[in-house]
């Protein structure tokens, strides 16, 4: 296959960016896209251009590392991550448009790389469960329902990528808040601390420069882990069931 | 004189397992321990390098206990860490299940599926701490698999015959990395952490024979810093992308553990790597890395090859009668559930006698059709629904209607560096957890043991260990950026990178990683023979050589520059697969993940030879392509003695 | 914004079925206007509840668009740089919230100045005779057209904001879903073709 890629550069945080042009051609259907950009960095490299920086670890869908826009979409065509994404996935001929994330609270870092730090500082306000090294009881002295572990596991499979931000019109990071607030508390064990936490991590997504959630639901079409849209409710629900209670 | 005449040296030993029955060793040790009274905790600065298992929960713990943590990672965030792609589950002796499961048995399993070649008080430290490790994340809220009752949920993994294997899904790594992130990030909120995300560690600081700090590099803005500490925490992983493909993460690499060897530390069993049986065949030269199917899988999948050479019919055409189930016929009591060494063994030997399958005959079925006719469709999907779907994403193939094609693959490595009981490497002061030692494996692991040994060395062993060097080595002078160790180390670091930049040759770094990868595979894989072992230690200085005339690194190092952070690591691959070669070279027996073709039984299994080889080899650093010393720590089995495995 | 939407929403249902009275003539719609003004009495004064209303609605009124001009300017703040490779997106919520919230706000002040105070009113405004005055508007095209697409931007609007209302105020779940998008999709279209129902009468003479 041969290809025509538009990406953004941007040598770094400061400087203006631009869409530049490349030809890709000997393109594998197996491919995966970052394969694909491999191969055109290598060609890079060799004609003594900077290569394209983008962000990439497991490449096998699951460290949240690759977070690239493509033609519009966060993560390309299909509902998984970019480094899961074949370029069966494309025609031979086609124009393709890549870009960073896009959201104020996502600061490009270079070309396709953001930094994604306000998403750890989420979690850092409330993400967890105080339990030191050393405190906890024995693993079978609190059941939980299947129903409410299988809960949980749905909402704490989200991998932090931040595609939902990239992808809400409003960049807003709802989602992935949601993701780690129902995750938790839902469990006994995240339940002492179950008013606190929303409360602190929705203050904290605020005040990171998220945009507000109009419920336009593209969060929950682009997350390649199918976190579902109702998660936003529930944390909702949380957030008012904490505010009335006045922590 | 050449590399491979390498010297034998004093042995080394470990002196700080306390002696007496086993099962009390680690009562012992902790009792004996020196204790930092809490008030002057926070006046200790503890350097932990990684985050993923071993580091993330150590960080966290030692912040909790009062110490000042400076964290490092080279990922965009603490929660990257490559442990988050282990999939199948952690052991935990709990006998949950009442299958007969007990502490004993999981340190004679973990010790016999290490092909005794591991230590036996850390292994029976690590079953006693299994057991704590999992109420501690089912504290943090992981979430496990459960019953309907609403206990937790146990599957069996290669290598045993009990239950012990917990799990959450396909994501275990994933559940269990993140209680740890999120345990060190209520430390980071609370300032007890202080954390460096995208910096790298590029050498270790080493003053008056003593880890006092690191160098590291910040990704983003290139710039080379000290910082320092009262001691000194590798927890950086594996090195298994020396063989450039692997499961590793791509940013995996071994520029830690490599560089604290160098300044003293030795390095044990770098021989010793885990080639995972069951992940996705290579599709072609493009191919950058490879990806793991769960080992669960084999709980109810059935691997099989065509009777017939060269049989190119599509599986399903294939009549029952003309398939070879070859785990099952091999090893009639574990089947499908041998130990990973074994099923890649016996894969690549199907291969080689021209029956494997799919594209250039590198693969084997595993079938899920006798399981989808058991359990139906619905039960298989809960259980494997993930992973099926990962394949189908990779491959574009269905697995529910046609079998999945594997292959075994680079995984785990079992070598690293050497450490004694309390988890310190021969460089006092620096210590390491997790995949970057050696300790817990000895020459094969078995499933779900990474996840359990991460844990153990970070939550509760390194911990406690910790305390009694820094309460009996307390330091009188703090080190400062204008000491000459410091400035020598960072002008050292500084040269290499300006170096790399400076040859603008004609060849990519992954040229270089792709060579040497394929030369590793080759001759240092699966299979191992004299002969391939010297040619690939002849080989390997070249390629070095080769690399400094034509690596082509662009841009600057004061800029965010991935080809420049890839390069240098590839520079300490091409010392560490020569002394990976050398190790294999010298450990003429087969034993685990170590095949060499001179040393098997009559019918084609590992022939190990104990009255010559029962030691860990420790390695000493005596100079870039000079030959090292080799330290012999000798093993002493009380308690289970080795005897020839047997799965069949 | 949920909580002033909602409020306005309730009115809304309480308005269409006032509205439809008009199919029943001038007597009976002319005697339900007279009625708004004495409601409550004798505990309520002459107009008080309306007055009462008016106060609620206005304030709902200014706090929906308040919120919603704030939750713009937030989300503009959100993403300064937008994407290069525009795609139409698949939900039209967002925009059509927007836009549509625009389009009900201007009508409502033209609705008020027009049946309410008649000073923008076609005919000779009649205090006190709603029905002419209904009829009057709708005899005039930019009378029906203004209205009609006035409607339609509020069932849009309501389609999307009492489905999304319902999420913000936390009611949605899994299991809830396809009811609360039916409630949605129906409040939607009854208050449409309610509301449409009357210039619809007006034009094909069925109320005049």
């Amino acid at each position: 296959m041969k290809l025509t890629l538009r990406v953004w550069r941007q040598q770094n945080a400061d400087a203006d960016g631009a869409m530049s042009t490349y030809e890709v051609d000997g393109v594998s259907p197996d491919m995966s896209f970052l394969e694909m950009l491999d191969t055109l960095n290598e060609e890079l490299i060799l004609t003594g251009e900077d290569p394209v920086a983008f962000d990439h670890d497991c490449r096998e869908g699951i460290c949240g590392a690759c977070s690239l826009v493509i033609n519009g979409d966060a993560h390309g065509p299909e509902r998984t991550t970019t480094c899961q994404l074949h370029m069966r996935s494309f025609e031979d001929g086609d124009t393709i448009d890549v870009e960073p994330w896009r959201a104020a609270a996502f600061p490009v870092v270079k070309d396709l790389v953001v930094d994604r730090s306000a998403f750890d500082r989420i979690i850092q306000a409330g993400g967890y469960v105080t339990a030191p090294t050393g405190a906890a009881p024995e693993a079978h002295a609190t059941p939980v329902p299947k129903p409410d572990a299988d809960f949980a596991f749905e909402h704490a499979e989200c991998i932090g990528c931040g595609a939902c931000v990239a992808a809400c019109p409003n960049g807003a990071a709802m989602l992935f808040t949601s993701a780690k607030v129902n995750h938790l508390n839902v469990l006994p064990q995240g339940a002492p601390e179950r008013a606190s936490r929303v409360l602190d991590m929705v203050a904290q997504m605020d005040e990171e420069g998220f945009g507000g959630c109009t419920l336009a639901g593209e969060c929950a079409t682009a997350c390649p882990k199918g976190i579902p849209l109702f998660s936003i409710t529930k944390m909702n629900r949380e957030f008012l069931r904490a505010a009335r209670k006045g922590r | 004189m050449t590399y491979s005449d390498f010297a034998t040296g004093e042995p080394v030993a470990d002196t700080t397992a306390p002696a007496g029955p086993i099962a009390e060793r680690w009562d012992t040790r902790r009792f004996e321990a020196k204790l930092v009274n809490p008030a002057n905790r926070r006046k200790h600065t503890v350097i932990v390098v990684g985050t993923g298992l071993a580091g993330g929960s150590a960080g966290a713990t030692l912040a909790e206990q009062g110490y000042h943590v400076v964290q490092f990672c080279y990922q965009d965030s603490p929660r990257r860490a490559h442990s988050i792609a282990a999939q199948g589950g952690i052991n935990a002796a709990k006998n949950y299940r009442n299958d007969g499961d007990s502490v004993h048995r999981l340190f004679y399993d973990t010790v016999k599926g290490g092909d005794f070649r591991a230590r036996e008080s850390n292994v029976h430290r690590l079953a006693q701490v299994s057991v704590e490790i999992i109420d501690q994340c089912v504290a943090q809220g992981v979430p496990f698999a459960r019953e309907y009752g609403g206990l937790l949920d146990t599957r069996s993994f290669g290598g045993v015959q009990v239950s012990r294997t917990f799990y959450a899904r396909g994501q275990t790594g994933q559940q269990l990395l993140l209680g740890a992130y999120q345990a060190l990030s209520r430390q980071i909120a609370a300032g007890n952490v202080e954390m460096h995300p995208r910096t790298e560690m590029l050498d270790l600081i080493v003053v008056d024979g003593r880890a006092r700090g690191i160098v590291a590099r910040d990704l983003i803005t290139g710039k080379i810093s000290s910082y320092f500490a009262d001691a000194v925490v590798l927890a950086s992983g594996g090195y298994g992308n020396v063989f450039y493909l692997s499961t590793n993460a791509m940013n995996s690499n071994a520029t830690a553990v490599w560089r604290a060897h160098r300044r003293g530390a030795y390095f044990a069993n770098p021989c010793f790597t885990q080639i995972h049986p069951t992940c996705i065949p290579r599709t072609g030269d493009h191919q950058s890395k490879l990806t793991l199917m769960s080992e669960s899988l084999r709980n109810d999948g059935r691997i099989w090859v065509p009777k017939a050479k060269g049989d190119t019919r599509p599986a399903n055409e294939i009549p029952e009668d003309e398939r070879d189930y070859y785990l099952e016929r091999i090893y009639p009591s574990f089947g499908n559930l041998v130990p990973r060494d074994i099923a890649s063994r016996a894969a690549k030997n199907v291969c080689d006698e021209g029956r494997g399958v799919g594209p250039g005959g590198q693969g084997v079925y595993l079938d899920f059709a006798d399981a989808i006719a058991r359990m139906g469709r619905k039960a298989v999907e809960a259980k494997y629904g993930n992973l099926f779907e990962m394949y189908q994403r990779i491959t574009d193939e269905d697995p529910y209607r046609v079998p999945m094609r594997i292959y075994p693959a680079v995984h785990y490595t079992m070598g690293g560096l050497w450490v004694d009981y309390d988890l310190q490497t021969t460089v006092p002061g620096l210590f390491a957890i997790g995949e970057a030692n050696f300790s817990d494996h000895g020459a094969n692991r078995l499933g779900a043991s990474a996840l359990m040994q991460g844990l153990a060395d970070g939550y509760f062993v390194l911990p406690s260990t910790i305390n009694d060097y820094l309460a009996r080595n307390p330091h009188q002078k703090t080190v400062t950026a204008d000491h000459p160790v410091v400035t020598e180390v960072l002008a050292e670091t500084e040269d290499r990178l300006n170096l790399l930049l400076a040859v603008d040759g004609d060849r990519t770094p992954d040229s270089f990683h792709r060579e040497i990868g394929e030369l590793m595979w080759e001759y240092c894989g699966m299979a191992r023979t004299d002969e391939g072992l010297r040619k690939a230690l002849d080989r390997i200085p070249q390629i070095r050589e080769e690399f400094w005339q034509r690596i082509k690194v662009p841009g600057t190092g004061e800029q965010f520059n991935q080809s420049l952070e890839k390069a240098n690591r590839i520079v300490d691959y091409l010392e560490l697969a020569e002394l990976m070669c050398l190790d294999a070279l010298h450990r003429r027996e087969s034993c685990g993940g170590h095949f060499r073709e001179e040393s098997q039984t009559p019918d084609g299994e590992a022939a190990r030879r104990d009255e010559e080889f029962s030691y860990a080899a420790a390695w000493e650093f005596t100079g870039t392509g000079a030959a090292p010393t080799l330290h012999k720590e000798d093993l002493v089995f009380e308690y289970v003695h080795p005897t020839q495995r047997s799965y069949a | 914004m949920a909580v002033s939407g909602v409020i306005m929403l309730l009115y809304l249902v309480a308005h269409v079925i006032g509205n439809l009275k008009i199919f029943f003539g001038p007597g009976e719609f002319n005697h339900y206007a007279h009625w708004l003004r004495t409601v409550g009495e004798p505990f309520m004064h002459y107009e008080w509840t309306l007055w009462l209303v008016r106060v609620v609605l206005v304030v709902a009124v200014v706090a929906h668009a308040v919120s919603a001009y704030q939750l713009s300017r937030r989300d503009i703040r959100a993403r300064p740089t937008g994407y290069v490779h525009k795609k139409p997106r698949a939900s039209y919520a967002t925009r059509t919230m927007r836009w549509g919230g625009i389009i009900l706000g201007l009508f409502i002040v033209w609705h008020i100045l027009d049946l309410t105070t008649g000073t923008v009113h076609p005919g000779g405004f009649q205090p006190g005779h709603p029905y002419q005055n209904v009829v009057d508007t709708f005899s005039t095209w930019y009378g029906n057209v203004i209205y009609l697409v006035a409607m339609l931007a509020l069932g849009l609007h309501v389609r999307h904001g009492f489905w999304s209302a319902a999420q913000t105020l936390g009611a949605g779940s899994r299991s809830r879903d396809r009811l609360l998008k039916t409630v949605a999709n129906l409040l939607a279209l009854v208050l449409t073709a309610g509301f449409i129902a009357v210039p619809v009468g007006v034009m094909t003479g069925l109320v005049s």
